[in-house]
This record gives structure tokens, C-alpha cells and sequence, in this order.
């Protein structure tokens, strides 16, 4: 566990070093979120009522709670393993007497702390500020919201893990990554909320990992989701998590087997 | 118990057998050259020492342990060093990467502490200690590196070309660390090299691969026994000498000025320096010698020569 503590830390100290990367993404992050809430807003004022439960300040909620997780959870995916596992540096963590799974999983939450400390609630107050914001409505909601968000990366690292993995078998994962990202992006309720979705998309999405990445916790901070339902919607979270995590094992060590450490 | 272990050792590869039916065993306490040319099976029976790599057949134990499925036992008593892959979190102080690796072998604070100073001394990093990796010269990296295997004061210390691309003065170093550290700890040290000069300062025993087979297992001086390369002793004399054709065990091989130097040359399992030497100062005065030790690489060269490679 301490060991799990130190690579958490070490991950965000490492993510840290880049400050200059941290602004850009800040202010990327916030003109996006100027955009995406006015689109929104006249997409709800020329319906004249909420739409799947969002009016006005809740859309408002779902947009900058959006733009501040973007970066903190691991969205578009990350290619370190990837790499590694092409290069054959991926030798090197065998060599450490710690699940690679674990490890990285660590790392990862690092770099979604410092991400949401420092570019991620950065951008959520200006959006706050700026416009009429719904609050999580109660103490729960915020303290199911930060659970919710901790679940979020971990299930966004968990799939991208397994993607990752695939360097094993196939020379380029490229193509697999994009679909992946494609997929995700609009399938997480980054674009739209999911419960705006025709009812075939939203069952897909339903049934797919990817709202669990972030439309739930959002749900959860917008005030949309509460009572009971906030139970089931992270259930349904840690569910993926699990199922993701356990599947993240089974192509690791099916990957060791196959290891073939290019060079040298 | 020996702390290496493999018997009729294997590894296929999609078309090639990169190690083939390899035996040996190493001691603890030993300091082993593992040397042979590129491809010749060197790293794959590194991987397959430390778990990373799947035996296609036969028997491994590192530590008594089976490195394939006692993975984080084996990681935790043998420290490896890839010349050519890093273990050090690039973008963090190094001083970093030493907490972290302290943490994952599970060492507390104060001991990971110890140990970092003690070996940042011994290898004279201090002014390295706050610098980024990513900034640090290949020298100072791979010093850092070997450090950073040895964190954990493992029983056993592999390293793959750990030399490879230094300069002269930071091999020097590299290798008088390690002289010290086998002197204090006893440390197993099982090396790959390039570099003659590795094996002859750090190993005294050699194993050759060749084609991922066992061409050659004892002394330096027996593998240059074994292909017939011998030792020279370059004497030079006070006075103008007739040729000394009757010194036991050495043969002459030439002579200049007169006979004031002379070279002979000796088979080292037959007869030592001393007694060669001992046999002309009864006779003669000698001024100076030298000795020329044969070019291992040749003699490498030479073995793979042997058993039919060009």
C-alpha cells in the first residue's frame, strides 16, 4: 500500500514538472467549455424546457464539470505502455518485484490528481463564475461525486490498459487506438449528455464502459442524478472497473508469454 | 545451493534456437564473463535468469526459484542492469528514482536513505543527486543505474553491457566500484560484455557462447589454454645473452640486440612467471619484463573458429 502511495505521488510529481503543458490544457479546456455551453444553452432554449432532466444551471454543470475532467480522466488515452511494450522496455518492469498493472495504475492517479488540481478545477471555477452554475445539491452528492470521479480514472486507465496490451500481438495499435477514442469520446457523453442521446444510441451507451469515464460522475456533481440512484450509478462504475482491471491481468500475462523483447 | 542453475536450457524463436541445450551453474560469490557475439544467445538467457522470457524447454533456477513463475521473488534478490533500457523515471530527480525503487523493494525510509548515500558516495553522484535523469551524461546515467540495481543489496547482480559506450576514464570508474562492492557484499556478479577489459578486470571465470550453445566454461587463463594461445614474457638483460633455449615450460620466441631482449612464451597451466623468472636470474641479470597476455577476443575468435564459424 505504501508502495502503491509512492507511485501515486511519483506520478504526479512527474506530471507536474510540465507547468507550461498544465496552462495550455487549462486554457484549451475552458475556451472549449465558452463554446460548448453556449451551443448547449441554445439548443435548450430553442426546446424551451430541460432536456432529460438538464435545465439551464445543470447543462451549465455538465459542461465545466466536463472540461475539468477531461484531463484527469485519461480520455484519449495514453501510449507509455504501448511504447514500452514496443521498444521491449516493458523487460524492465518484469524486472520489478510489482504487478506492472498496479504500478502503472498508480502512476496514472498521479497524473489525474495534478491534472485536476491543477488545470481541471482551474478551468471549473472560471466556468462557475462566468455562468449560472448547478452545485452538487447536497454533502453526499459531493462526497459520491469525488468517489465517482476516483472511479472514473480508474476505469478509463483500466481500458486504455488493455489497448495498450494489444502491442503484444499487433505491430501497430494506431487504428484500434483512434476507433477507441472515436467510440469513446462520444459514447463517455463528452459531446452531448448521454441521457440526450435516441434512445438506440443511449442503450448502446448504457451498455458500454464508456459513461462510466464521465457522464456519471458529472450526473452525480450536476445534481441530475441523486437518492438511490447515485448508489446504482456507482455500481455500475465499479463494476467496469473491476471487470476491466481483471481483464487488464489476463492480457498481461497472456502478453508475458508471448514476450519476445525485440533487440538485444 | 547454486545461485544460478540451468540444465538443457532452450529458447526457440519463430526460426531460430537461440539458446540451445545450455548447462551451466554459477556459486555464490562467483564473478562470471558471459561473453560470444551478437545473436549468440547472450540476452535471451538473461531474460530467461529473470523471468521475462518463457524457456521453450528445460530447467532454470535463479536464487532456487523459477524465475518464470516466482517473478516478484527472483525481482526482489537479483538487481539487472540493461546497458540499453533505463530503469530510472526519466522526467523526475534521481534522487526520486532511488525513493521509488526503495519503496517497491519494500525497504523503509531510513534504510533506502542509508543505502542511496552510502552508494551515491561510493560512486561519486552527489551533484547528480537533484538533476533530472533525462539530463544526466551516459556515464553519470549508467553509474545511476547500477546504483539503483543495487538498492535493494541484491545476492545476485546481472549486468548487460553495462559498459557499452562509456569512455575510458568512466569505465574505469565503473569498474573499481564494482571491484569494491564484490569485496564488501559478496555480491554474485554475472556479466555480458563486449569489453574485454570487463571480463579481465572483474570475472574470474568465462563462459563463451556460441550459436546459443556452451563453447567454453573456466578460467581467462584456460580459455586461452584451450586454443593454444600462451602468454609472453618480454625479458631484457644486462648483458648481451645467448638465446635461452633452456628455460622449462617456455619456449623462445625471438630475440633482439644481441640477445639483450628476449621473448618466450609459456603455456600459463604449465608454468607461472615466477618460475620462469627465477630460472633466467639464476643464470643471468635481468634488467626489466614484461608480460603480454593473449588478445581475448582473438581467442574468442579462435573457439568460434573451432567449432566452425567463420
Amino acid at each position: 500500500m505504501k508502495t502503491f502511495w509512492l507511485l501515486v505521488r511519483a506520478g504526479f510529481r512527474r506530471h507536474s514538472t510540465y507547468r507550461l503543458a498544465l496552462l495550455a490544457g487549462m486554457t484549451t479546456n475552458s475556451v472549449f467549455g465558452f463554446i460548448r455551453a453556449s451551443i448547449l444553452l441554445a439548443a435548450l432554449a430553442s426546446a424551451g424546457t430541460a432536456i432529460g432532466g438538464y435545465d439551464a444551471p445543470t447543462t451549465i454543470a455538465f459542461v465545466w464539470w466536463g472540461q475539468a475532467l477531461l484531463g484527469t480522466v485519461n480520455l484519449w488515452g495514453f501510449a507509455e505502455v504501448k511504447d514500452r511494450v514496443r521498444t521491449g522496455d516493458i523487460a524492465v518492469d518484469f524486472l520489478r518485484p510489482v504487478d506492472p498493472q498496479i504500478a502503472y495504475l498508480a502512476g496514472d492517479l498521479g497524473r489525474a490528481g495534478i491534472n485536476l488540481v491543477g488545470r481541471g478545477v482551474p478551468a471549473l471555477l472560471l466556468g462557475a463564475l462566468l455562468f449560472d452554475m448547478a452545485w452538487p445539491p447536497s454533502a453526499v452528492s459531493w462526497v459520491a461525486g469525488a468517489v465517482s470521479i476516483l472511479l472514473a480514472v480508474v476505469v478509463a486507465f483500466s481500458g486504455n490498459f488493455v489497448i495498450n496490451l494489444l502491442a503484444f500481438w499487433l505491430v501497430e495499435i494506431r487504428g484500434i487506438t483512434l476507433l477507441w477514442m472515436i467510440t469513446g469520446g462520444l459514447l463517455c457523453g463528452l459531446y452531448l449528455p448521454v441521457p440526450w442521446f435516441p434512445d438506440w444510441l443511449r442503450t448502446i451507451a448504457n451498455w458500454s464502459p464508456f459513461p462510466s469515464m464521465l457522464q456519471n460522475p458529472i450526473d452525480i456533481l450536476a445534481g441530475r442524478v441523486v437518492g438511490d440512484d447515485i448508489a446504482s450509478a456507482v455500481g455500475v462504475q465499479v463494476f467496469w472497473a473491476v471487470a476491466l482491471l481483471a481483464l487488464g491481468q489476463v492480457v498481461l500475462r497472456a502478453g508475458r508469454r508471448r514476450l519476445e523483447v525485440q533487440g538485444g | 545451493m547454486s545461485i544460478i542453475e540451468t540444465r538443457d536450457l532452450v529458447r526457440d524463436f519463430k526460426k531460430t534456437r537461440a539458446v540451445d541445450r545450455m548447462t551451466f551453474s554459477v556459486e555464490p560469490g562467483e564473478a562470471v564473463g558471459y561473453i560470444g557475439a551478437n545473436g549468440a544467445g547472450k540476452s535471451t538467457t538473461i531474460k530467461m535468469l529473470t523471468g521475462i522470457l518463457k524457456p521453450t524447454s528445460g530447467h532454470v533456477r535463479t536464487c532456487g526459484l523459477d524465475p518464470m513463475r516466482q517473478r516478484v521473488e527472483v525481482a526482489r534478490r537479483v538487481g539487472v542492469v540493461f546497458g540499453q533500457r533505463s530503469q530510472l523515471w526519466w522526467d523526475l530527480p534521481l534522487r526520486d528514482s532511488f525513493a521509488i525503487l526503495g519503496a517497491i523493494h519494500r525497504m523503509d525510509e531510513a534504510a533506502t536513505r542509508a543505502r542511496t548515500d552510502l552508494l551515491v558516495e561510493q560512486l561519486e553522484m552527489g551533484p547528480q543527486l537533484g538533476t533530472a535523469v533525462r539530463s544526466l551524461s551516459l556515464g553519470q546515467r549508467m553509474r545511476a543505474e547500477i546504483a539503483a540495481a543495487l538498492l535493494h543489496s541484491p545476492e545476485l547482480l546481472i549486468l548487460d553491457e553495462p559498459t557499452i559506450g562509456l569512455d575510458v576514464l568512466s569505465k574505469q570508474r565503473l569498474r573499481e566500484f564494482l571491484v569494491a562492492e564484490r569485496r564488501e557484499q559478496g555480491t554474485t556478479l554475472l556479466l555480458t560484455t563486449h569489453d574485454m577489459g570487463d571480463i579481465e578486470r572483474l570475472c574470474d571465470r568465462v563462459l563463451v557462447v556460441d550459436h546459443g550453445r556452451l563453447a567454453f566454461d573456466g578460467t581467462l587463463t584456460g580459455l586461452a589454454g584451450t586454443v593454444g594461445a600462451q602468454r609472453i614474457l618480454v625479458i631484457d638483460l644486462a648483458q648481451p645473452t645467448p638465446d635461452l633455449h633452456d628455460v622449462p615450460g617456455a619456449t623462445l620466441v625471438d630475440s633482439e640486440s644481441d640477445g639483450l631482449r628476449q621473448r618466450l612464451s609459456f603455456d600459463a597451466e604449465a608454468t607461472t612467471v615466477a618460475a620462469v623468472l627465477a630460472h633466467v636470474s639464476s643464470r643471468h641479470e635481468v634488467r626489466d619484463l614484461t608480460i603480454e597476455e593473449p588478445d581475448i577476443e582473438d581467442v574468442v575468435r579462435r573457439i568460434y573458429a573451432a567449432s566452425g564459424r567463420t
